[in-house]
């Protein structure tokens, strides 16, 4: 009887996997792209494992995709506030229809009080 | 194998070859970072996926190892991305 | 007492991930338990591990996460109408929110919390409690309109958990 639930959820997350990793090729720049990625992969790749742990029978298994599902939980988003930091750092520049950037203006604060 | 096996795991491989293609021509370095990134998220899934078609447990091992050794490698990655300079 | 608890959730961990438990298993872990505490245990505070017995906090806790995964499937088909609509409709750019929490721990939940909901993305965080955040499709630039949007349908519950 699990099984069909299983095999539903296991689509819909391999669906949402396929599409971001279509929005990381279509987006304009690295922040987007991130955002994108970050949300749908880690949804898509959650409701993987709780199928997995929904249609298989074993003990062992559905223990370890939890386990795995709350590892991945905490774990993506916060490689991604690292890799955004980094590229920030890095200097790579917004996309150029970005509206606002308050970050780059109170670091370029920072950096003329440390000058003066 | 059944036919939804089939199309999880194709669909899973395309997902793959889409990291792989913003790995490869990523502008810049950051970008080539997030394609890892991604890259090992999905291959989570792909390993919860064939310890269940399979049955055999320690596939779900390799996912667990994977989920925290991608972490580890994304730190080191953004860490190492810090404090240099880069011109387009 | 603060390293008899390290002792025992890093041990806990350990049958977890290498369930089912047999006497091997059982003996490696014993060791490794031991090494984890002896270079970790001096982060772990008691008042953390005091809040694990306080039921009031798991009902929030639990009203919390049903929130989340309720955003979160909002956030997902969001980003997906916005990545299949062939113009694309973002506006992207970084604002500056304020938050009102101050434990640690309830920081991280909830950066972690706004990178995985409708469009936002945390990038940085200062120490006097402001976050920038990356915006797919900005909506208000000024920080106070832009902190009740982003912060505000989780600082409530977030205080009542952790604070």
């Amino acid at each position: 009887m699990s099984e069909p639930i299983g095999i539903t959820l296991i689509f819909i997350g391999v669906l949402f996997d396929l599409l971001g990793c279509i929005g990381l090729i279509r987006l304009p720049d690295v922040y987007n792209r991130l955002q994108a990625a970050t949300k749908t992969v880690t949804l898509g790749t959650c409701l993987i494992l709780t199928g997995v742990a929904v249609a298989s029978g074993t003990v062992t298994i559905q223990i370890k995709a939890m386990l795995a599902l709350a590892l991945v939980l905490i774990a993506s988003p916060t490689a991604a506030h690292a890799l955004a930091r980094g590229a920030y750092s890095l200097g790579v520049k917004l996309w150029e229809k970005s509206v606002v950037d308050r970050y780059g203006e109170d670091l370029g604060k920072e950096g003329e009080d440390e000058a003066a | 194998m059944t036919a939804y096996d089939v199309t999880f795991f194709a669909l899973l491989g395309a997902c793959c070859f889409l990291c792989l293609y913003r790995i490869a021509f990523g502008p810049t370095p950051p970008d080539r970072a997030v394609g890892i990134d991604i890259l090992g998220i999905v291959i989570v899934g792909f390993s919860a996926l064939s310890a269940l078609i399979t049955g055999k447990d320690y596939y779900m091992n390799i996912a667990l190892a994977w989920t925290l050794i991608a972490f580890i490698g994304t730190i080191a990655l953004a860490k190492f991305l810090e404090g240099r300079s880069y011109d387009e | 007492m603060r390293w008899a608890w390290a002792f025992v959730l890093s041990f806990g961990f350990w049958l977890l991930l290498t369930w089912p438990p047999g006497w091997q298993e059982l003996s490696v872990g014993l060791v490794a338990a031991v090494v984890a505490t002896t270079f970790f245990g001096r982060m772990l505070r008691l008042k953390t591990v005091r809040r694990l017995f306080d039921p009031r906090r798991y009902f929030w806790a639990i009203c919390y996460v049903l929130v989340l995964i309720y955003r979160i499937f909002v956030a997902n088909l969001d980003v997906a109408y916005r990545v299949l609509h062939p113009e694309m409709p973002i506006k992207p750019g970084i604002v500056k929110v304020k938050t009102v929490l101050q434990n640690e721990v309830a920081k991280t939940v909830l950066a972690n919390s706004i990178t995985l909901t409708p469009g936002t993305l945390s990038v940085d965080i200062t120490d006097d409690g402001y976050l920038y955040v990356h915006w797919i499709n900005v909506r208000a630039m000024q920080e106070e309109e832009a902190s009740s949007y982003i912060v505000g349908r989780f600082e409530s519950l977030l205080r009542r958990i952790f604070e």
